[in-house]
């Protein structure tokens, strides 16, 4: 007879066998593997570490001037150079100059891999329907799955450091670049790809001559969002021993220091409203001649 | 470089997942509407056969959903044929191997789309190139080809604006532009003047012909227009839910359309501009008293100005070597410029 209220679970005995099982394979793939794993991703910490450096041994107003000139080119907006340079010269004053260097470093770096790897992928999803129908899951996962899950394996493999960080936070992150990539390609103009194939362009002469160029507003908007999702996880991946901001906001928890937290949330909005002003403006520029304008 | 003519020759398309299985059922005379109804496929074009004229204008006209577009993408293959074959040299382009069937659209053809399908992210200049850059032309050589058509087309001044800045008359001669820059043999125009003004759809039918005169491409031209089709065609064929139910010159199917369909299509015609001196031409002259003289080719609108500008009545034809071959009289020619009462 079943009985209705007890749920027919798995015997407590399977379950801790199971859970053991996983575990200790898992330590074991560790032990195997753990540094070839390293090894593997020891250029990605290198270049990490020398970034930081240069950003933290550039003279703060050489810094400073390479911002504002970045922001200029992104985003041709006087306001916005200003707003920048305001906020960091505020955020240099009140002791975070470093901190922020480190961030910035980190950000950086992840967007970067997160584009490396991201558009490929995406072209590939874009492609295939089997590829897309496999990889949408899994990019559904790593959205959604909390961090604190991945970080158990992350710091088994690779233990404690800016590495593990960087992977954790571009597990996070590179979701945006992936799907936008993807729906960008997909949403090209059937009607100026047709006109490629008849002018005897190939798969290749397309994707470079119509595909991307045509989505390139799209996959824009995908590394916005892939920048706003690195800064959001700087806390996390300062859990697994990343310094900067994060790591200030994690110290101001630990010991309920209120205008620490906010003081260190502010500079990571303010990078966040920065980045994203700016790639923002940045995208609609190559938005507009875009649109098709029949008539 | 002359270029040659095509051969369509027993092409079927049949769109589905199964087409090959139905070609022999449509072949025995299954109909569009069963073929949809009971096996779920679309029957796209049934046993074509035009031989299309090789430095001429071919026209292939149709109402909406008749298969134009679905034939003309088969001379470049944009769309596999089920059965069937298209001939050009003595190739059939749908044996062709992918990289045979690239080459061929790349040296042979060019197309104009009705919706002009540029690439919205670049300039005039840079769609015109495009042919050549895939071609893998040098940029320098490509873009000096590009600006002899974009000022034959009438748009210089324009090369570095982008498509969206221009009216729809305007991108549609860049699109011209794309392809005459390719300088291929066939120049493939589906409804490529439709979406416009009728103004400057006029413009543009003339444009075509004036560069057709110097050029002489074999061009597909797809319309649904009649008085699109007269002006421009010097072969017209008519399809009609996939089947091409009459082929011939302009005069032929004004003169005798071969069933009710056509009849009902010829009907607002302007004959005058369609019916030649010769066809209905007296084969005796009138003395030589007569001065106005006419060409066979002349159409009968001029032959009626010709004649009432002079307040005369009658006039001889003579042909290009010189011989008086005919004459005609006035009211002979208002007549025939008159839409008969249909039976
Ligand atoms: N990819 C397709 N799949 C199914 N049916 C199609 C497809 N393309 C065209 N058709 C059908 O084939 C017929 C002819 O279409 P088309 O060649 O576009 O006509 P036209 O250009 O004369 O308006 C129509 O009935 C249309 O619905
Ligand atoms: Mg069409």
């Amino acid at each position: 007879m079943w009985d209705w209220n007890e749920f027919p679970e798995i015997s407590r005995t399977d379950l801790r066998d199971l859970k053991k099982g996983l575990d200790s394979a898992f330590k074991d793939f560790t032990r195997a593997w753990g540094d070839t794993i390293e090894g593997f991703f020891n250029p990605l910490l290198k270049f990490l570490v020398w970034f930081e450096k240069l950003l933290i041994s550039t003279p703060w107003p050489v810094m400073m001037l390479i911002i504002a000139v970045l922001v200029w080119l992104g985003s041709r907006s006087w306001p916005l150079v200003v707003g920048a340079l305001v906020s960091l010269w505020l955020v240099g004053y009140l002791g975070m100059w470093e901190n922020t260097m480190y961030t910035l470093a980190l950000i950086s770096v992840a967007t970067l891999v997160c584009i490396i790897i991201g558009i490929p992928f995406g072209i590939w999803m874009a492609k295939s329907n089997r590829v897309q129908a496999i990889v949408t899951p899994i990019l559904d996962i790593m959205q959604t799955i909390p961090a604190f899950v991945y970080l158990i394996p992350i710091m088994l493999l690779l233990g404690i450091g800016k590495v593990p960080g960087l992977i954790a936070v571009c597990i996070y992150a590179i979701p945006p670049v992936v799907r936008l990539t993807n729906l960008g390609i997909r949403l090209v103009d059937k009607d100026v790809l047709e006109a490629a194939d008849a002018f005897g362009a190939s798969p290749h002469q397309k994707l470079w001559t119509v595909q991307m160029p045509l989505a390139l507003p799209n996959i824009f908007a995908g590394i916005n969002q892939t920048i706003m999702m690195a800064l959001a996880m700087v806390v996390v991946a300062a859990l697994i021993g990343v310094r900067g901001l994060g790591l200030e906001v994690l110290k101001a928890v630990n010991n309920q220091y209120i205008t620490l937290g906010f003081m260190n949330g502010m500079a990571i909005v303010a990078i966040a409203i920065i980045f994203d002003r700016v790639s923002q403006k940045y995208g609609k520029r190559l938005q507009k001649h875009s649109e098709v304008i029949h008539g | 470089m002359a270029s040659h003519g095509i051969e369509v020759k027993d092409l079927f398309k049949i769109f589905g997942p199964n087409g090959e299985k139905y070609v022999e059922a449509v072949k025995n005379g299954m109909s569009k509407t069963e073929l949809n109804e009971q096996h779920g496929h679309v029957l796209g074009l049934k046993d074509i056969n035009i031989s299309m004229p090789a430095g001429k204008i071919q026209v292939v006209m149709g109402l909406s959903g008749s298969g134009k577009s679905t034939l003309i993408r088969h001379i470049n293959r944009l769309i596999e044929p089920t059965a069937g074959a298209v001939l050009y040299e003595g190739d059939d382009v749908c044996q062709m191997s992918k990289s045979e069937l690239l080459e061929f659209r790349r040296h042979k053809t060019a197309m104009v789309f009705q919706k002009f399908a540029l690439l919205p992210h670049r300039t005039v200049i840079e769609n015109t190139v495009y042919g050549l850059e895939i071609q893998g032309v040098d940029k320098g050589e490509a873009s000096k080809r590009a600006r002899r058509w974009i000022d034959r087309v009438g748009l210089d001044g324009f090369e570095n604006h982008y498509p969206n800045q221009l009216s729809g008359g305007m991108q549609q001669r860049v699109g011209l532009a794309r392809a005459l820059t390719n300088d291929a043999d066939i120049l493939l125009m589906d409804e490529a003047f439709s979406a416009l003004d009728p103004l400057i759809r006029s413009d543009m039918q003339a444009v075509l012909l004036d560069i057709q005169a110097e050029l002489q491409k074999t061009i597909v031209f797809i319309t649904h227009d009649l008085d699109e089709a007269l002006r421009l065609g010097d072969q017209i064929a008519i399809l009609r839910d996939g089947e091409v139910i009459q082929q011939g010159s302009g005069q032929e199917i004004v003169l005798n359309p071969a069933d009710g369909y056509i009849t009902d299509f010829v009907k607002e015609v302007n004959r005058g501009r369609v019916i030649s001196v010769g066809t209905i031409m007296a084969d005796t002259p009138f003395d030589s008293s007569i001065n106005i003289e006419l060409l066979p080719d002349d159409k009968l609108e001029i032959a009626a100005k010709a004649m009432t500008e002079q307040e005369e009545t009658r006039a001889n034809v003579r042909d290009s070597t010189g011989k008086l071959v005919g004459s005609l009289r006035l009211k002979d020619t208002i007549s025939a410029m008159v839409t008969p009462e249909s039976p």
